[in-house]
């Protein structure tokens, strides 16, 4: 179902390019499609040869003697018969190869086209930016590309046997007489130019029919994933008018488009009507007049029926092919969208062996088109340091986390690492198969997959044994805790891995960044409350995995900061204290306020420990 | 599996199938017919345009070219038949699409209804042992896939009366060229249900691959971080390339079938014309028919040839929407739902809680959540709930509010037994925060107020009481900000934050909080428990109880309550529980142990 998928990223720069640009670029980055494409246009016309041949053997026929009364005899048509035969079986033939080739082509086309613009999307710093925007993101690589391959597999093959078979049909028409053409085009002329126009109202209202089917699935959302808000609060009366409404607006949305598909059907078949009786009118006077034979008169009422059915579905097969089209350049916008943390790749420098340190140059950040949010940040970091980063929410303090693993390069000024800060190399000129060996990012929830727990330890080191695995688990003393699992590495962790609970999950995060082996890690200290025997497991593993290497960590709690060698405080954007915390409580500045309010918090602390 | 098995199931499926035909017919009756009256009159119409060309052959071509002059009055009454039948045609398509179209719109939106009435009025329980996921596309996938079957329907009954019309117009132009479409005409029938019963199975293939490719792109971009700080990207690649490389052969299954049987289905008509053609030419020659019969039938297999697949496409559609009745219907045959009483609580200010020997257990369970649970609590009093993982904690909060009722024992407020309470009542006295925070697709305000009468003066004090009054204010819309997919993301502390002051408008007698500040800042979260516990002081809020696990929140309790295991393990201030209970005091002070260990 289509809802959202037309929502606009904006960093992603729309393009201003026609439909047939989009076509063209759509099938320049499809090789596979527009390969052989020219052969299977031949075909798709070929194909339409056996339909055409029937008014014409009914011509044939006819002036042959049977619309004399009788005196025709077989002999006389036979062998155009054997022809016709021939040609419909031959065509049919034809029809087959073609369809073959095209669902071949366009679908091993698109899906490369899907798996390519997959990999571009894991190039792009907006990923890992906005967790908001993922979901559009999929609706790229899925109903996107499935919204083209169904263009170019149904309406696609229609509107080139169409417009074949309205070609064919011309030319037979021309033949026989230019002036009965004529009268056949005239018939159809008004709803040919009309097309367009009911094209784009019928263009509309499917686009409100989107819009309300979003909404509806909103509402409907409602009573199933807040149904304990819904009971809580006794609303189910407003929430079932809203659900009511959604479901209403959306069923309103249907009829009118349905009307509008309704009205351009019968249409077509009014035109058709129409020039059956001109041409009936028309053929007759020039048939007594000596013009034309009988049989071509009863042959273009065959004709004419070839025309109908291209029109009657023309105007669906217009909005089909818009809406596949803007499917189209959704995609290779997204694909024209130049990755912006750019892997130098085997041009890149490698990092040397051990702990990093880092160093920040006149380091400022700013999202396309938003304010600076980390504003001229200089800082030298020391290697095998525990170093803590603190700050209130939005203060940059992530950001500078963000920059220190490239998940996006600075604005302006360098970042730069290495065993000595002073002599480190540029982070974005580091390949990034080194970077993601020597540098780890450990993110505040840890993120399972759907698989057994042996896939998701392994998932930064792929190659490491069991015992490797089992000794990784030991050297955190989470052996207990792996104990308690009743399948072991088999279990299987379910979607997200919400079969473990939160604190596992993080535990799970340890294990793999311990494997990872990195020099340094930069982590997010989780701050959602997990149990408290969890969370003594994972303050014990962090501190054995941060032991000998260098860190950098997003504290939330007072422990983390009270225990770094150092702690960098950010306000606003801008790195405004640096010390160790005795220094900072002493001068009593930002960190000050913190602390007293994370004291303030804590405050039972020095209650519950005195002895009882 | 064995062709028996395959056959009765083929049987139950048919019989499944006619008879939601039935009750979707049933339901709209009325539209039904009159879009199968309309596509009857479009069956007919088609038939009669061959008959008119005939009749034109033989009584204005045929004449006027052996006569060498035209026929006026027949010309004139040819011309207009034809267009009288392309106009009743043209009608008969309206009805037909139309209100065929109407009928399958009002089914999808009667069903939506009646099952989302049912998921507001089943009782929580029932929620709790069905997935999110399956009851949205309930909601929506199956009940569109359930009716989709009445979207060809009205086609192929005016298809059968047509065929029905065109054997009849056939053996009244000739009873040897009728031999031609009582072959071609089953023939056409009969390749169309193999077509159908082919393609089907390969189309929900593609349709379940589709899903797995969808899956693997929601989980790899979810976990995008990840990926990308492992250096992973290459092989969540080729992960999403094996099941894309899936669908595409799985694509291309489909593709294989219909290019066989597409051009098949064009093909047999034509043919059919050419053997009109072969015993036409000797049955006029014999005088057994006139060279309009000859033609008319030809161009009936022309203009009959198409409609002819709507048989297949409900027969086609037919399993599928069996499948996805089966689904809705398992949801609209669930009863049950949760009974309220019918009284009133008398007075104003906060309640005296008691729970009087509950016990609790989930439908599947085989053990006890919460074991005979006696908790009185008075009134104005802070109350905290401290306990391990699965220790009932967030069962009792529920139980509170009746989400769920207990198998064993009683729950008072003010001595009124909360079971005895409307559904109103119980809502406006107890307010539970729930852990997890549902916010709806709505404006601030009406996610604050759920549509209550609240002024913006009490709906901007709950939001101070919450520290949410700064961030709502900064909003670009202040309290008429939409919020959701087409408004503001909020950050998760502020979003429980607004489901926090969501209760505290309603100034409740009784509030519940469930762990509900746990993504708040603890600076933050220290100002709105004090706001709070202040009130409660001042006599002027709640009674409240909280599940809490960190010191702070417990701090400000007047009591803590030690579950352990779905039953009091301890009770009484927090000193004295330190100093009682060993399990309570290795519980509370884990954090600081590991902090300890730390240094």
């Amino acid at each position: 179902m289509t809802t959202t998928t037309d929502n606009d990223l904006p960093e992603i720069e729309q393009s201003r390019q026609s439909g047939t640009q989009i076509i063209r670029r759509g099938l320049a980055l499809s090789p596979a499609i527009k390969q052989g494409l020219g052969l299977t246009i031949v075909l798709a016309v070929l194909s339409t040869v056996g339909g055409s041949v029937v008014p014409v053997l009914i011509q044939r026929t006819v002036d042959a003697g049977l619309g004399d009364g009788g005196d025709a005899r077989l002999s006389d048509v036979m062998s155009f018969l054997v022809i016709a035969s021939v040609l419909i079986l031959a065509t049919g033939g034809i029809a087959y190869w073609m369809r073959i080739r095209l669902f071949k082509a366009s679908e091993t086309g698109l899906a490369q086209m899907r798996v390519d613009a997959f990999r571009h999307v894991h190039d792009l710093s907006m990923l890992t930016q906005n967790s908001e925007r993922r979901g559009v993101l999929v609706s790229r690589v899925t109903s996107d590309i499935d919204q083209v391959s169904q263009f170019l597999q149904f309406t696609g093959i229609q509107i080139v046997v169409s417009l074949g078979q309205i070609v064919v049909a011309t030319i037979i028409m021309a033949y026989y007489s230019w002036q009965l053409t004529i009268v056949v085009i005239v018939c159809f002329l008004p709803l040919a130019i009309s097309l367009k126009w009911f094209a784009q109202r019928l263009s509309d209202a499917y686009d409100i029919v989107r819009r309300t089917v979003g909404e509806m699935i909103a509402v409907i959302a409602e009573p199933v994933v807040g149904a304990s808000v819904v009971r809580a609060y006794a609303i189910e009366g407003r929430t079932q008018q809203r659900v009511d409404d959604g479901i209403k607006n959306n069923l309103d949305a249907n009829v009118s488009a349905q009307k509008l598909v309704a009205v351009t059907f019968a249409s077509s078949g009014v035109a058709g009507g129409l020039a059956n009786g001109a041409v009936l009118a028309f053929g007759v006077v020039l048939g007594v007049a000596g013009d034309l034979s009988m049989g071509t008169v009863i042959a273009f009422a065959f004709l004419v029926g070839l025309f109908v059915g291209p029109v009657q579905t023309a105007t669906q097969v217009l909005t089909d092919a818009q809406n596949a089209i803007a499917s189209w350049r959704r995609v290779i916008d997204l694909l024209d969208t130049p990755a912006d943390v750019v892997d130098p790749g085997a041009a890149g420098v490698s990092l040397p062996p051990g702990s990093l340190g880092a160093r920040f140059d006149a380091v400022t950040f700013a999202y396309p088109g938003g304010p600076a949010v980390l504003k001229d940040v200089d800082v030298v970091l020391a290697p095998r340091q525990r170093i803590a980063v603190v700050g209130e929410t939005g203060s940059g303090k992530t950001t500078f986390a963000k920059l220190l693993t490239r998940l996006m390069d600075p604005t302006s000024g360098s970042v730069r690492l290495g065993t000595d800060p002073c002599e480190a190399v540029d982070i974005s000129t580091v390949a990034f198969a080194d970077l993601r060996r020597h540098v780890l990012m450990v993110p505040q929830e840890g993120f399972l997959f759907d698989a057994t727990l042996r896939d998701n330890l392994l998932y930064g080191r792929q190659d490491a044994t069991d015992e490797r695995l089992l000794g990784a688990v030991a050297d955190l003393e989470l052996d207990d805790w792996f104990a308690s699992l009743p399948h072991g590495l088999d279990t299987q962790v379910g979607q997200r891995g919400e079969s473990l609970s939160a604190g596992e999950r993080q535990l799970v995060a340890l294990v793999r960044s311990a494997l990872a082996d990195p020099d340094l890690i930069v982590l997010d200290e989780a701050t959602s409350a997990v149990d408290p025997q969890t969370e003594l497991r994972a303050t014990r593993a962090l501190d054995k995995l941060l032991e000998g290497r260098s860190s950098v960590t997003i504290a939330h709690r007072l422990s983390t900061a009270e225990n770094a060698d150092r702690i960098l405080v950010f306000d606003a954007g801008r790195l405004v204290e640096d010390g160790s915390h005795a220094q900072l409580v002493d001068a009593g500045g930002v960190y000050g306020r913190l602390h007293g309010s994370w004291v303030a918090q804590a405050s039972l602390t020095s209650r519950a420990g005195e002895p009882a | 599996m064995s062709a028996d098995l395959g056959d009765a199931r083929t049987d139950r499926i048919t019989r499944r199938g006619f008879s939601l035909l039935g009750r979707g017919i049933k339901e709209q009756r009325f539209l039904f017919w009159v879009s199968v009256v309309g596509s009857v009159l479009f069956g007919f119409m088609t038939v009669a345009d061959a008959r008119v060309l005939g009749w034109a052959t033989d009584h204005v071509i045929r004449p006027s070219f052996e006569r060498g002059d035209v026929t006026e009055g027949a010309l004139v009454a040819a011309i207009a038949l034809f267009m009288a039948v392309a106009i009743l045609r043209a009608l008969g398509i309206v009805a037909r699409r139309l209100i065929g179209g109407i009928v399958y719109y009002r089914l999808v939106a009667e069903y939506r209804r009646r099952v989302t009435r049912q998921y507001l009025t089943l009782p929580m329980s029932w929620h709790h042992r069905h997935p999110t996921g399956q009851l949205l596309s309930n909601a929506n996938a199956d009940v569109e896939g359930a009716w989709a079957v009445f979207m060809p329907l009205p086609m192929a009954i005016g298809v059968i009366a047509m065929l029905v019309a065109a054997i009849v117009e056939m053996v009244r132009a000739d009873l040897v060229l009728t031999l031609v479409g009582l072959v071609v005409f089953p023939a056409l029938f009969v390749v169309n249900v193999f077509y159908q019963r082919w393609l089907s199975p390969k189309v929900a293939h593609a349709q379940s691959l589709r899903g797995s490719v969808s899956a693997v792109a929601h989980e790899s971009f979810d976990g995008a971080l990840v990926v990308k700080s492992l250096g992973r990207e290459a092989d969540e690649t080729d992960r999403f390339r094996d099941v894309s490389h899936e669908l595409r052969d799985a694509n291309i299954a489909v593709g294989r079938i219909r290019s066989i049987f597409d051009p098949l289905l064009e093909a047999l008509p034509n043919l059919g014309i050419l053997a009109v053609i072969v015993l036409g030419v000797g049955r006029v020659a014999s005088g057994a028919a006139d060279p309009g019969d000859v033609v008319s039938v030809a161009y009936l297999f022309t203009v009959v040839a198409f409609p002819v697949r709507a048989i297949g496409w409900v027969l086609g559609e037919l399993p599928r929407s069996v499948v996805s009745w089966e689904r809705v219907e398992a949801v609209l045959a669930e009863r049950g739902s949760m009974p309220y009483g019918s009284h009133t609580l008398p007075g104003a200010g906060a309640v005296a809680l008691d729970v009087h020997d509950v016990t609790f257990r989930f439908a599947d369970a085989d053990r006890d959540v919460l074991r005979h649970i006696d908790l009185a609590v008075q009134p104005g009093q802070v109350v905290a709930v401290v306990g391990a993982t699965g220790s009932g904690k967030s069962t009792l909060t529920s139980l509170l509010t009746r989400l769920v009722d207990p198998q064993g024992g009683t729950i008072a407020v003010d001595g009124t037994d909360i079971r005895d309470l409307t559904h109103d009542e119980l809502a406006a006295a107890i307010a539970v925060v729930p852990q997890g925070t549902f916010l709806f697709d709505d404006s601030v305000r009406a996610n604050v107020t759920l549509g209550g009468d609240f002024s913006d003066d009490e709906v901007w004090d709950a939001l101070r009481t919450v520290q949410a009054d700064g961030f709502v204010a900064s909003l670009p819309r202040g309290l008429d900000s939409e919020l959701g997919e087409r408004g503001t993301t909020l950050s998760g502390g502020q979003r429980q934050r607004l489901s926090l002051a969501r209760a505290l408008v309603r100034r409740p007698r009784l509030l519940v909080m469930d762990d509900a500040t746990s993504a708040v800042d603890p600076e933050v979260e220290q100002r709105i428990l004090k706001a709070l516990a202040a009130s409660t002081a001042d006599g002027d809020g709640p009674t409240v109880l909280v599940v809490a696990y960190r010191k702070a929140t417990i701090a400000l309790a007047d009591e803590v309550v030690f579950l352990d295991e779905g039953a009091i393990a301890a009770r009484g201030t927090h000193d004295q529980l330190v100093e009682g209970s060993d399990d309570y005091r290795n519980l509370v002070n884990a954090y600081d142990q590991a902090r300890e260990e730390m240094s």
